[in-house]
């Protein structure tokens, strides 16, 4: 006999086989997804959701698609939470301190209650980078918050309307962009190929009949 | 979490540990991968499949449920649309929304186009999220384009277009430094160089990586730039049918709300389908490591227009696939555990192949040992093999897993599974579809003028199997070309009359074919309702 739980969907009862996730579970009962559902692997964070366990106080947070149902779970689903994303040209900006005060004003306003923090189905420390990003401090507010998926749970949690994953974002591009150190060899690379240094060696390698290529392919030497 | 019986096979797994520690096992012979393939690959078993018996590529077969869509008549076959009300009027229309759609779009927006993205979900919910492991590009001294030719080739199984290859290898270098200047955090040492690793078949190490969220990383910020750029991207509606011109030119697409149902035409000089993937058909009833809108829908809709595909006969199955637990089945074990330390070993414990074949390789290695040879771990959803991940801290240090593959770590955590301490059970998945609409080296159909395809929905870069960390990239190159070509196209077209006509000549086709499925395509999203979902 397979085990099954009793879980809520907006309040409403179904029993469910206990192994689901809840993203499945919903499916089992007969919901078919549009909103709430996106890569079901835990990397687009279209399926954040709210719980909490019958008779118990406290509310938690998921992914839908990551986390296994349990019995007495009463479960809203959070397919969308209005986040505020501000324009840039990333030409324009730079890393210095105030490009949050400009662009993120609103993150100086955190009361610190670390609600973000619980929040976040990543057990990313959220509410550090927003501090990191608070003083400017761009490469650890990008590594702190390096696996955000966007799901938003921590922006519909936070009293002083901060839209973390945006900050994050923001961060991790003048990191990615401007601060991690520049890579020579990419640059050479790029050099060569626009000058047409690699233009006859790959006509070559165009031309060959298969079976040459066949034999080059099988007999390449394979770096350790 | 593990069952006693597994835990039982651990011990030898563990037994025979220490002796394999940097023994790399032999790679097999040109003539052993061949037979291999024929016995074991799903791509040689009969039953899976089905001859076309209309349109371009009648005839030929494809996947059995990619052959039941194309053998379906139009969704809107008989509905009623005004295509004199036009609601959208572009120069550029990208269907779909992931990395190659957004690439293709942030392109023909930096060439002055007006160019609007269609989403049948949002921005990024698309196989781009989910690539983990990397994205090559053949920037090092000790490696060339024309060496990444050749191992792309090959491992394609000489099959792949020259023309589309060229453009890959030759605009990777190229599509790393846009990244890297759009703002992606690539995995570099202190000095800028990038840290590289082999994927399966790489003759070089030069797979570049933002840890193992790489195209999770690429698409946050491809997405960020469509935002900043303010793009206009119309989401949760799907393109249904392309429209055409009097003169045969692709004029635009009808869209549907996803949630209202509500219809809208859109008109567009040039259009671009990238639309991605068909892993939700679950093709020989595999489990998929593709997102929910995985579903061909750009293929169908090319095909009833008159696109002939290429290669759509041939897909592939990512050898590691999440075997267990069952919440997580079929979910990407990305290759990087593999190109990290992590070897592949069967149930007595032995390391049975070398963990870097391809991907086609490794998947037919790994079916053979779970049937043919008797040699899996039996799971409540079927068998798999060990991916022995301790490995990975034994060769490289305490913590590596938790800094290179973060994602894995977390998501087997989940479950209870410590792969610092324990091996992971894994079984092939459908992962990616090797073929697609036929394009020429610009990025255009060679039959409907105006037409382009960018990314996964594209057959032929590949060949009939593709290299980890050459689909990231082409969803790059190929992207920015179609949306630098079509910019370009756009500002010379003039529109004739549009129509649906194509819709009632493929209905009398299928007619004439004595065809009725019983369905109607594009599919659009998979339902799994009441059922046992994958």
């Amino acid at each position: 006999m397979q085990e099954m739980a009793n879980v809520f969907f907006y309040g409403k009862k179904y029993s469910v086989p206990a192994d689901l996730t809840i993203m499945a579970a919903m499916e089992y009962s007969g919901y078919r997804l549009v909103r709430g559902c996106g890569c079901r692997h835990g990397f687009c964070g279209a399926c954040a959701t709210i719980y909490r366990i019958k008779g118990q106080n406290e509310l938690k947070t998921c992914l839908a698609c990551q986390t296994q149902v349990q019995d007495g779970m009463y479960i809203a689903t959070l397919p969308f939470f209005p986040a505020d994303k501000r324009n840039y040209d990333m030409e324009e900006i730079s890393p210095k301190q105030r490009v949050m005060m400009d662009l993120y004003p609103e993150i100086y306003s955190c009361i610190g209650c670390n609600a973000c923090t619980k929040g976040c189905p990543q057990s990313l420390n959220v509410m550090q980078y927003i501090a990191y990003a608070q003083r400017g401090d761009f490469e650890k507010c990008a590594e702190e918050s390096f696996d955000c998926i966007g799901c938003g749970i921590c922006t519909s949690r936070c009293p002083a309307g901060i839209s973390h994953p945006m900050v994050g974002t923001l961060a991790r591009r003048l990191t990615g962009k401007y601060i991690a150190p520049k890579s020579e060899h990419l640059k050479n690379r790029v050099e060569e190929i626009h000058s047409g240094a690699f233009d006859e060696l790959i006509e070559q390698i165009m031309e060959k009949p298969i079976t040459e290529m066949k034999e080059l392919y099988n007999n390449r030497d394979i770096e350790k | 979490m593990y069952t006693a019986e597994m835990l039982e096979s651990i011990k030898k797994v563990e037994a025979t540990r220490a002796q394999r520690l940097g023994v790399e096992p032999r790679r097999m012979t040109a003539e052993e991968k061949e037979e291999l393939l024929k016995k074991f690959h799903p791509d040689y078993r009969e039953d899976g499949f089905q001859e076309i018996k209309v349109g371009p590529n009648k005839g030929e077969k494809a996947p059995f449920e990619l052959g039941t869509l194309l053998h379906s008549n139009s969704r809107i076959l008989n509905v009623p649309i005004d295509l004199n009300k036009v609601d959208y009027d572009v120069d550029v229309l990208v269907i779909g929304g992931g990395g190659a759609g957004s690439s293709a779009a942030i392109e023909a927006h930096a060439a002055g186009a007006n160019v609007m993205m269609v989403t049948k979900l949002r921005i990024g919910d698309a196989n781009t999220m989910m690539a983990e492991g990397g994205i090559q590009a053949a920037d090092k001294e000790n490696d060339s384009p024309q060496r990444h030719y050749l191992d792309a080739f090959g491992g394609g199984h000489f099959a792949a277009r020259p023309e589309l290859l060229r453009r890959l290898v030759m605009e990777a270098p190229d599509a790393i430094q846009w990244l890297n200047d759009l703002g992606v955090m690539f995995d570099k040492d202190k000095d800028g160089r990038m840290i590289t690793t082999h994927g399966g078949g790489t003759s070089r190490k030069r797979m570049h990586a933002c840890k193992d969220y790489s195209g999770a990383e690429i698409m946050r910020v491809l997405r960020d730039e469509v935002w900043n750029r303010q793009i206009p991207v119309v989401d949760f509606t799907a393109a249904v049918e392309l429209i055409k011109d009097d003169r045969g030119q692709a004029a635009g697409a009808v869209l549907q709300n996803m949630e209202t149902g509500e219809y809208k035409v859109a008109r567009a000089k040039t259009v671009i389908i990238a639309t991605g993937g068909a892993g939700r058909l679950h093709y020989q009833n595999f489990p998929t490591s593709n997102h929910y809108g995985a579903t061909a829908d750009g293929l169908v809709m090319g095909y009833r227009a008159g696109a002939p595909l290429l290669y759509q006969d041939t897909i592939q199955y990512h050898p590691t696939g999440a075997a267990y637990p069952a919440q997580i089945f079929g979910a990407l074990v990305t290759e990087k555990v593999r190109s990290v330390g992590a070897m592949l070993i069967n149930v007595d414990g032995e390391a049975f192949m070398h963990p870097l074949e391809t991907r086609d390789v490794a998947a037919a290695s790994i079916i053979r040992e779970c049937t043919e040879r008797g040699k899996g771990i039996k799971t409540p959803m079927g068998y798999g093999v060990w991916l022995d991940t301790p490995l990975i801290e034994m060769l490289h240090g305490e913590g590596t897993i938790e800094k290179r593959i973060p994602a894995m770590l977390r998501m087997f955590l989940n479950y209870g599974i410590d792969m610092r301490k324990q091996p992971i059970l894994v079984y092939p998945t459908l992962h990616y579809q090797n073929g697609g609409l036929e394009i020429g080296g610009d990025g255009f159909t060679k039959v409907i003028p105006n037409l382009l395809v960018a990314g996964e929905a594209v057959g032929g870069i590949h060949g009939r199997n593709r290299l980890m960390g050459n689909s990231l990239l082409d969803i790059i190159v190929f992207g920015r070309n179609a949306g630098k070509a079509a910019a370009a196209r756009s500002k010379e077209i003039e529109l004739g009359v549009m129509n649906l006509d194509h819709l009632q000549k493929y209905a009398e086709e299928l007619e004439n074919a004595g065809l009725h499925t019983g369905s109607v395509s594009p599919m659009l999203l998979p339902n799994y309702t009441f059922s046992m979902p994958r």
